[in-house]
């Protein structure tokens, strides 16, 4: 079905038909040079359609040619997946600078999965079985994991197996199985399937409460604002206060199967660092290369902006999709304001009334819609998978009070707030201690974190009071409580991403620093002066600092340890 | 042949609509008329009523004036007669020579496939501490200055250039002030890189839709001169004219402002041009010096804001110097690990400390009792700024080291800089040298 167009504005095109349009369907607007700009349609006015191109509309002309498709965008599931690096559409980035070289030309799409290459196929089911929707047929070797050829997620009802591959190698495009379903009819299936990226897929007996902690090896996260396996978070900041970093070490130390980096309109250069990285990282809890649990979906500011608002949405579907794997996925985007500007950028395009800062009145939904589709399930075989996300939000003057910081936090289960002061101060990772806060249970007692939160506040207070009467003002009391609330920061809550050691901290290592830090901060201190007190803190600031830098199983953790007992036990003897 | 189209129906802004058809979006167009002749190019097509940026502005631009298309897109001449030129915001030379004769290449063309580029690892050396120690430049970097009218960005911007030793130098001035053009121009020559600058210059007389296609014209060079093999530094001043001069076109299109009247598309159109900055796996590399002046000296006016998200790094220059607080190389750790192995842990504490003074002297400024600590603070403070922090020092980073080692010892005990053990036992100055 063919329509043309007869309006080009930036990245929307209007085109005029006079046959059925699918809203969110797909279209191919026709350069004269016989290029196909990829499209979704998304609105329908009478005869007219209107389009966002996911490419630059240079060249379009009136009366092009536009070809309407049933098919809503969609990305292509199955082994092969792990350790790709995609744009915003499911364009295998590599694979295009092999035939395309350096620039990113304007409709040009290839296949998302390698074809060529072969996958030793299990078969798990044997023919006259009776299967669901997503239930494993077989299994194929896909990195560390079995990666599962499931029936289609689509289907319904009972499906029976009328035939299933004998083990051996097949490609992606080979027949691996036949399935019938209650009306006869036969459905082959292949090693992959297709879904629309803008529809959750979820195929499970239920959704659980998600409680599981996800270990990131960040002090600050684990041990005071938890995240936990199927949750959601966010990381608002002003820019250059640590978000990508923060993800970037994360996605690196995060205690899950799968990593998904959803680079969704920030700069390119970030993302090179993860490509060329990783793939030369080991990842210590598996001892294989990082990027093998790792895809990265990259739409940066450069590339076209319709695409930018597809790639979170390809981003996550590829996460659910390993989710039926019973895998636990971690999926990051960063940052998920540059997904809303999208989304204003075609709301103003089409003219529609403008809501608060000229984003649309239904960005919140949308919001809500995405963070929904994170989750911890139970698979009809009662194994258990999960989707965790966690997304930057880049406010407009780092000022937490605008439409897509508020909106998110609505929706998210933890607040991870960067503040600007703390990364001046270069207090890293500059997680506000104050303002954050997460609804999960992590790796510390609840009642000890309670604890040094309240510490916190308190020493807080004392510090904005310092600042009204002096120090000779402040009682040595609150003095104490102002240098604890300092040597806790100073210990504990600040991470050096860069150092090879402090930059990720066990589960383990971190129950035994805290309560370490507690037996010395529960001491009850006797000082003369306020000077005496400040050196004594430093001192012992300085040996909890450098033991951060020792590995946990080294001699010089155990040296520093033993200076540590002596430290306190010489303090409590001034009792 | 080409036909020309003479049925202008609207003239409103910078912008002309004309009923035309079979043109293509972006296309570049001329519109001939009794004022003269300017370029034009196509930013919306609604049936046949094609609208046009009129490059010269539409004063004088009449309905009966003429408008031919040229069925491409804006184009920059390219090649190494190019060295040594100036040309205006249209691409027309300014230095009274010919017009180049050369292979043209398209303006705003696509961005480069993020695996073809390589990670930066070649630090610029720039003699200045507040950038070699605690803000490295690195090759391929796009980092802006922000800044106020009245402080010497452009100076600053000019004395970095030339310690780049780029290959090619371009330079991209928007509503720049005349004197400001020739103050670049005798600083290149001086600096003996008369030979390798290119300028494209926009000043503050000329019409501003020229303003617009300054950072184009720049980068579709650079980046041609990048896919050759060379090492080109790019320098754009003042992008705030640049969005400026965007906001001027959208409000003419009665598009719906986001924020102070920008237009919400100010990040992407922003970050299309800073994202030209590049290392090429196999060819040369971009390097993007900006400045971006900040009106009312606020970080968070949209055009500053949006410029950080989008660069990385930022120079805060106030007062005169860097600021030590906001401002910031993203690209640091790539490089500042294989320079020294002292040198991070230098830029950690000193800044940490000169955060600790700043608090000191506030205190001090509310008239309260200095204690033994903050009067440590006090002076390590007035020391970093006379012999850091002064844009007149012009050291190499290995003695910029030294300097704060000396400045700590003379001020602190070990410990109390948080600086680690190893570090402390390898680099402390035995002997603090007498000031
Ligand atoms: N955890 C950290 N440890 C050390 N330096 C950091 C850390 N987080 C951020 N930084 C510094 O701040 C810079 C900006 O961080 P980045 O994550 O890119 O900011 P954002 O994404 O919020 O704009 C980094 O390039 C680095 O120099
Ligand atoms: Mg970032």
């Amino acid at each position: 079905m063919n329509g043309r167009i007869v309006a080009v504005f930036g990245n929307m095109v209007i085109a005029e038909t006079s046959g059925r349009v699918v809203q969110n369907s797909v279209g191919y607007c026709c350069r004269s040079d016989g290029a196909r700009l990829l499209s979704e349609v998304i609105r329908v006015r009478g005869r007219l359609a209107d389009l966002q191109v996911f490419e630059e509309t240079r060249g379009l002309k009136f009366g092009d040619v536009v070809e309407f498709r049933e098919e809503m965008l969609s990305v292509t599931l199955g082994p092969g997946l792990l350790g790709q690096v995609y744009d915003g559409l499911q364009n295998p980035l590599y694979r295009l600078a092999e035939q395309e070289g350096f620039f990113l030309k304007p409709g040009v799409y290839i296949s998302a999965l390698p074809v060529e290459k072969t996958w030793t196929f299990t078969p798990k089911v044997q023919a006259g079985a009776t299967v669901g929707a997503a239930d494993t047929l077989g299994t194929v070797p896909e990195g560390i994991f079995e990666h599962q050829v499931m029936a289609p997620f689509n289907a319904e009802g009972d499906l029976k197996v009328a035939r299933i591959a004998d083990p051996g190698d097949y490609s992606i495009e080979e027949e691996i199985a036949v399935l019938t379903d209650e009306a006869g009819s036969r459905h082959p299936v292949t090693m992959t399937q297709t879904w629309p990226v803008k529809r959750a897929l979820n195929v499970s007996r239920r959704r659980l409460m998600p409680t599981e902690p996800l270990v990131t090896q960040v002090r600050i996260i684990d041990s005071m604002f938890p995240v936990v396996r199927g949750g959601t978070y966010c990381i608002p900041g002003p820019f250059g206060a640590g978000k990508t970093v923060l993800q970037q070490i994360t996605s690196r130390y995060a205690e899950v199967d799968i990593v998904i980096v959803a680079a969704c309109g920030e700069r390119a250069g970030e993302v090179v660092e993860t490509i060329r990285e990783f793939p030369k990282l080991q990842d210590p809890r598996t001892g294989r290369l990082l990027m093998e649990r790792t895809i990265i979906v990259c739409n940066t500011s450069a590339m076209p902006v319709a695409a930018r608002e597809a790639s979170v949405y390809t981003a996550v579907t590829l996460a659910e999709y390993y989710r039926q794997m019973a895998l636990n996925v971690l999926l990051l985007a960063d940052s998920t304001s540059r997904w809303a500007q999208a989304l204003r950028e075609v709301s103003g395009r089409l003219e529609e009334i403008p809501g608060e800062e000229a984003f649309p009145a239904y960005l919140e939904s949308r919001i809500a819609g995405f963070y929904e589709r994170a989750g911890a399930v139970e698979l009809a075989d009662g194994r258990i998978g999960s989707v965790t996300i966690g997304g930057t939000i880049s406010p407009a003057g780092g000022n937490f009070d605008e439409p897509v910081t508020q909106g998110t936090l609505k929706v998210v289960g933890a607040f991870h707030g960067l503040s600007q002061a703390r990364a001046d101060a270069r207090r890293y990772p500059a997680i506000d201690p104050l303002d954050s806060w997460s609804k999960y249970t992590g790796i510390i007692e609840a009642e000890k974190a309670a604890r040094v939160s309240r510490l916190l506040r308190r020493g807080n207070d004392v510090k904005q009071m310092m600042a009204v009467v002096g120090e000779e003002g402040t009682s040595i009391e609150d003095f104490l409580v102002m240098l604890k609330a300092e040597f806790f920061d100073n210990t504990y809550l600040q991470q050096n991403a860069f150092d090879p050691v402090d930059a990720s901290t066990s589960a383990e290592r971190q129950r035994f620093v805290f309560d370490k830090i507690l037996e010395f901060l529960d001491l009850d201190f006797e000082f003369d002066d306020k000077a005496a007190a400040r050196r004594s803190l430093v001192r012992g600031q300085d040996l909890y600092r450098n033991w951060n830098y020792a590995a946990m199983d080294s001699d010089e953790f155990k040296k520093i340890e033993g200076q540590i007992d002596e430290f306190i036990a010489a303090n409590a003897a001034n009792d | 042949m080409r036909k020309y189209y003479d049925q202008i129906t609207r003239i409103s802004g910078n912008v002309v609509t004309v009923t035309a058809t079979g043109i293509g979006y972006d296309e570049l167009a001329i519109v001939t008329g009794t004022s003269g002749t300017s370029l034009a190019s196509v930013i919306r097509m609604e049936g046949d009523q094609v609208s046009l940026q009129v490059f010269a502005g539409t004063q004088g631009v009449s309905t009966g004036d003429r408008v031919r298309f040229l069925g491409r897109p804006m184009q920059v001449p390219f090649s190494d007669d190019l060295l040594g030129r100036i040309f205006d915001g249209a691409g027309r030379p300014r230095d009274g020579r010919p017009d180049l004769e050369a292979e043209r290449v398209d303006i705003g063309g696509p961005p480069v496939n993020p695996t073809k580029r390589r990670r930066p690892d070649r630090m610029i050396r720039t003699g200045i501490p507040m950038i070699d120690i605690f803000n490295s430049l690195v090759e391929s970097q796009k980092l802006p200055i922000f800044s106020v009218p009245g402080e010497p960005y452009n100076e600053l911007l000019a004395r970095v250039g030339l310690q780049t030793n780029a290959d090619v130098i371009i330079l991209g001035g928007m509503g720049l002030r005349h004197d400001d053009y020739l103050r670049f121009r005798r600083t290149f020559e001086e600096g003996g890189a008369g030979g390798r600058t290119i300028l494209f210059i926009h000043t503050a007389a000329d019409p501003v839709v020229e303003c617009l296609l300054v950072p184009d014209l720049c980068l579709a060079v650079a980046e041609s001169f990048a896919l050759q093999g060379k090492r080109v530094l790019a320098l754009l001043t003042d992008m705030t004219a640049f969005a400026d001069a965007l906001k001027e076109i959208a409000i003419t299109m009665e598009q719906i402002p986001s924020n102070r009247g920008y237009p919400g598309d100010l990040y992407t159109q922003l970050a299309r041009r800073y994202e030209k900055a590049v290392d090429l796996d196999g060819a040369g590399s971009v390097t993007l010096l900006a400045c971006t002046t900040m009106p009312g000296d606020d970080v968070t006016h949209p055009v500053p804001d949006n410029t950080g998200y989008i660069t990385e790094g930022q120079f805060y220059l106030r007062s005169g110097w860097i600021e030590p607080f906001g401002s910031l190389s993203r690209l640091k750790q790539q490089v500042n690990g294989d320079t020294r192995d002292d040198h991070r842990s230098i830029m950690d504490a000193c800044i940490q400390l000169y955060a600790l003074c700043r608090e000191s002297r506030e205190k001090r400024d509310m008239g309260f009792e200095m204690s033994a600590w903050d009067a440590k603070l006090l002076k390590y403070g007035d020391l970093f700024e006379t012999h850091i922090m002064d844009l007149a020092v012009n050291i190499p980073l290995e003695e910029a080291l030294d300097r704060c080692w000396d400045i700590l010892a003379r001020c602190f005990d070990p410990a109390e800089t948080g600086i680690r053990r190893t570090i402390i036992e390898s680099h402390w100055p035995k002997q603090p040298t007498a000031a």
